[in-house]
């Protein structure tokens, strides 16, 4: 179950717009209710009052204290926007002010390109960074960085029920900081339109506790494994000779691509090419014949193999876990 | 007035203005009334069409995962449908009905510039032409109506799409920038005597401040689309960061323009609420300068508003929030019209809820719900969550048809009248009316929720687990019920134009000068111009009098001041030509031919000085005749001595 809503928050910032968003609210329907109100009594007045037909019509306003009740109706319409204002002024300082850097703050580069994220995390030592896609891991309660830029055209990163979006804008760094107040998984996309599979363009943000994180972090950083079976070891060999290589990196193998996502531990991850598809073994057979058929307009191009190579690959890159 | 022994003018008028017969007739005509119908008429089928479009992607967005329509198209469809009801209905329909109308309000005889008239009628025409035909052949705008680059440039979208995109807008914002200067000049000069500023009616104003407006919004994004189309067809940078652009500046450009585009759109049909409501209520508009100032002050404000559709792109938040204040600030007039309006309703003696006064009581409902989800977007908070989901297609559309439509429609049925001559059909005017309101909130309120659960805008499928599916079917179910309504207005003016009933000059009993005169009226209008002592002339006891000594046998109309309207001298008009016709052919194979060469520029400007010339090349017929009609007070005074 992945949680998608801003109106049941899980982040500090979604947290805070919404309780902004049932006061803006609350204002609205008691303003909503008072102008529709006063129409429908106007008519009624209107009505009541009933002049005879082809009585002259009326040239003059009558009514003295009319002017008072608008001016007095204005008056009110503006104290009511400036408290509006100074509400969402406070709430928007601090959700919107990116300038003071935490300490402890787990730091991921998030780069968007039609139609993925390429995470980087980037707070270890350098040779401890690790770089994944599509699927976020970070600890409930720490602050977590992250530093958003775009390789080709503007996406826009959005995890409803964790916090607002931010641009990611080629030629421009954007920052958002956030935390996670409880564990679970999160579900987001793109919300920038950024063309053909801008609606297959999601990422999920899974919050556990520290301990779970670091181990987490620490299985991510290993490199893959020696295949153990002959099957595997074919797999692999499919990997690294056919065109996969030429855009994916899976650290501990001879495929070094850096164009599409780092496969090292793709067994572990629970869906495919930042669609909703579920990571089976037939999912992702069907996808590596013929991308274009589950994705139109993606990146990855078809590739032809023999079914007994098909088959050993997606055993390989499903024990990459 | 034309039984006061005035027969002989208007015989003789009816000769001087007749339009050439036939074909050469349709297409040379310069009649105001004649090219406002037909400019009506063409930004209606584009509305049906983008309607169509509209009703399309709600098939596809029905059913989670739905494979009815490919991302391809869909990206085509909500380009293509966005496009459309911006820049070939929404503005066009609105300058239509002023291009109509304002004359007629002021008592004038005819719009300023006549033939510039008819040139800005044929360049939406052939623009549009252009946009659909494209959608045919498959080279539909794909980038959205925003078009932000990167993705509209030609590295992320190759082929002809976006320059297609880019001309369109340079075709609709030539009519509608030349509209603007003809409204402006027919406001502000040709005003019937007596008819002061401040008596001028709330819509010619409301026309009046949308011109200015246009003015000022349209060239920041023909600046925008030209950049963009430089980008993409001799490789200058202005929005590609690798070579020192900045993919922002279009957002600035843009917005500059497309903020004010939405008060374009909704400052007119405020003009309407305010000549309607008093016909129904039968009283005089309660705060003239209250409302006319608080146009003045929307118009201004809207240029300051532009940031509200980027604060999700990282902006410092101390600039953002002058432009939060600034959103915020803009409810103040708008909240001003809405008292004043109801305190017209409140101070009158009975309410007619003829159809027209139905759209206008819909407006409340529905645009106050806009107005205040406004405020929600118009917060840089918020904002963060609502930007560029569901939500904002619920706010907009609540403002747009809400705010402009809704207000459209019921001037649609006003002044049909007037128009053709014939009433409408109440009976299936209520029908439509109530599908059109109930469907409209069906198809629209549930896309509040669903962008609030964390659905994006611009997808063209989403997925089963997501739990949209049913709120989907539900607004889907809303679209389609706003189509049968659209469908039975249009089978309503079908019929009420063989069958209505005679309407008469003033059916509605209203106070404007348009009700003055015959319905339809002739193309001249008026036989005598009537000169005006208030704001609602025909409800006065009696008229203080009319404009003699204007020349039958020759096009003209009285030119006043502009404060006071004191008649300053009669203006001897031009007569009909296909040049108009002939330039808007000429103009648009140079803005087609741009889209594959630079060199279009060249060859078709050399096609554009020809139909120009053709254009100004005066007829001896015309200028002897406009001669024996100059004042010659010198040659008088010395005839006078001798």
């Amino acid at each position: 179950m992945y949680l998608h809503d801003a109106l049941a928050p899980a982040g500090s910032d979604a947290k805070s717009l919404a309780l902004l968003w049932w006061v803006f609210l609350t204002i609205s329907l008691v303003v909503y209710a008072t102008v529709i109100t006063a129409l429908v009594l106007a008519i009624r007045r209107a009505r009541r009052r009933r002049l005879p037909a082809g009585s002259p019509v009326q040239l003059t306003d009558r009514d003295a204290p009319a002017g008072k009740v608008v001016a007095a109706a204005l008056g009110l319409t503006t104290l009511i926007l400036l408290g509006m204002l100074t509400t969402e002024l406070v709430v928007g300082r601090a959700v919107l002010d990116e300038s003071q850097p935490e300490g402890d703050a787990v730091s991921i580069r998030v780069t968007a390109q039609q139609f993925w994220w390429k995470l980087e995390y980037e707070d270890g030592p350098p040779g401890q960074r690790l770089v994944t896609a599509n699927e976020l891991f970070v600890p409930v309660g720490r602050p977590v960085e992250l530093r958003l830029q775009s390789s080709d055209v503007i996406h826009s990163f959005w995890l409803p029920a964790l916090a607002g979006k931010r641009d990611l804008i080629p030629g421009n760094e954007n920052t958002l900081r956030f935390s996670v107040l409880r564990p679970g998984d999160y579900e987001g996309q793109c919300a920038e339109f950024c063309g053909y599979q801008h609606a297959n363009m999601r990422l999920i943000l899974t919050a556990m506790d520290g301990p779970a994180f670091e181990a987490w972090k620490t299985a991510q950083l290993a490199e893959a494994g020696a295949p153990a079976t002959e099957e595997l070891q074919r797999g692999q060999w499919v990997f690294e000779r056919s065109s996969c290589a030429l855009c994916h990196a899976v650290r501990g193998t001879a495929a070094r691509g850096t164009v599409g996502p780092d496969l090292t531990h793709f067994g572990s991850r629970r869906r495919i090419a930042a669609t909703p598809l579920r990571n089976t073994p037939a999912t992702l057979a069907r996808w590596i014949v013929d991308p274009q058929r589950l994705k139109p307009g993606s990146r990855m191009p078809a590739t032809a193999l023999a079914p007994d190579d098909l088959r050993a690959l997606v055993a390989w890159l499903g024990s990459l876990q | 007035m034309t039984a006061n022994g005035c027969e002989a003018e208007a015989a003789a008028l009816d000769r001087t203005w007749a339009e050439p017969p036939g074909l050469h007739g349709w297409i040379a005509t310069i009649d105001h009334h004649r090219i406002g119908r037909r400019f009506i008429v063409t930004a209606f089928v584009f509305f049906v069409l983008a309607g169509l479009i509209a009703a399309a992607m709600r098939l596809q967005l029905a059913w989670a995962e739905n494979d009815l329509i490919g991302p391809d198209l869909y990206n085509q469809l909500f380009s293509m449908h966005g496009t459309a009801m911006m820049f070939l209905f929404a503005v066009p329909v609105m300058e239509a009905m002023g291009i109509y109308l304002v004359p007629i309000l002021v008592g004038a005889r005819a719009i300023a510039f006549p033939r510039l008239n008819a040139f800005s009628y044929w360049m939406l025409l052939f623009g549009g032409i252009m946009l659909f035909t494209a959608f045919l052949f498959d080279t539909a705008p794909e980038a959205g109506w925003f078009s932000y680059p990167p993705l509209a440039s030609s590295e992320f979208s190759a082929g002809k799409r976006q320059d297609v995109w880019s001309q369109l807008i340079t075709f609709s914002e030539m009519s509608a920038l030349l509209g603007a200067i003809n409204i402006i000049v027919t406001a502000f000069k040709l005003r019937t005597p007596g008819m002061s500023l401040g008596k001028t009616p709330l819509f010619v104003w409301a026309l009046v401040i949308t011109s200015f407006m246009i003015l000022f919004a349209m060239p920041t994004v023909m600046l925008g689309t030209g950049f963009l189309l430089t980008d993409r067809l001799v490789s200058t940078r202005f929005f590609d960061p690798s070579h020192g652009g900045d993919a922002l500046l279009w957002q600035h450009l843009f917005w500059f323009f497309g903020h004010p585009e939405v008060y374009i759109i909704f400052l007119p049909a405020l003009g309407m609420i305010s000549q309607i409501l008093p016909a129904f209520c039968r009283r005089r508009i309660f705060g003239y300068f209250g409302l006319l100032l608080a146009m003045g002050v929307t118009g201004v404000l809207s240029f300051g508003l532009w940031v509200h559709h980027m604060f999700a792109t990282g902006l410092p938040p101390i600039g953002m929030s002058f432009f939060t204040a600034a959103s915020f600030l803009i409810a103040i007039p708008t909240g001003l019209q809405i008292f004043c309006w109801i305190a017209t309703i409140s101070g009158s003696g009975e309410v007619r809820f003829a159809s027209p006064m139905l759209y206008v009581t819909a407006f409340f409902f529905i645009f106050i719900i806009g107005g205040l989800s406004g405020l929600m977007l118009g917060s840089m908070a918020l904002d963060q969550q609502l930007h560029d989901s569901y939500f904002v297609v619920a706010h907009l559309h609540y403002v747009l048809i809400g705010g402009a439509v809704f207000p459209l429609f019921g001037a649609f049925h006003y002044w049909f009248p007037k128009m053709t001559g014939r009433l409408l059909s109440e009976a299936l005017a209520r029908w439509s009316f109530w599908l059109f309101f109930i469907g409209f909130n069906v198809a629209f309120f549930p896309m509040h929720m669903l962008g609030l659960q964390g659905m994006t805008r611009r997808v063209y499928t989403y997925g089963a687990d997501a739990g949209w599916q049913v709120l989907n079917q539900v607004s889907t179910a809303g679209a389609l019920l706003i189509a049968m309504a659209v469908l039975l207005f249009i089978c309503n003016v079908w019929r009420s134009l063989r069958h209505g009933h005679q309407a008469g000059s003033n059916p509605w009993a209203a106070s404007t000068l348009e009700w003055f005169t015959p319905s339809p009226p002739p193309p001249y209008s008026f036989v005598r111009q009537r000169v005006v002592a208030s704001r609602d002339p025909l409800w006065d006891a009696e008229a203080p009098g009319e404009v003699t000594g204007l020349p039958v046998d020759v096009r003209s109309t009285l030119v006043t001041h502009l404060v006071d309207a004191r008649p300053d001298h009669v203006e001897l008009l031009v007569s009909p030509s296909v040049a108009p016709f002939l330039t808007a052919l000429a103009v648009s194979a140079m803005f087609i031919g741009t889209i594959y060469s630079p060199w279009a520029v060249v060859w078709g400007g050399v096609f554009v000085a020809a139909a120009l010339v053709y254009w100004f090349w005066p007829s001896r017929k015309e200028t002897e005749q406009h001669v024996s009609h100059e004042m010659k007070p010198w040659d008088d005074l010395k005839k006078a001595r001798s």
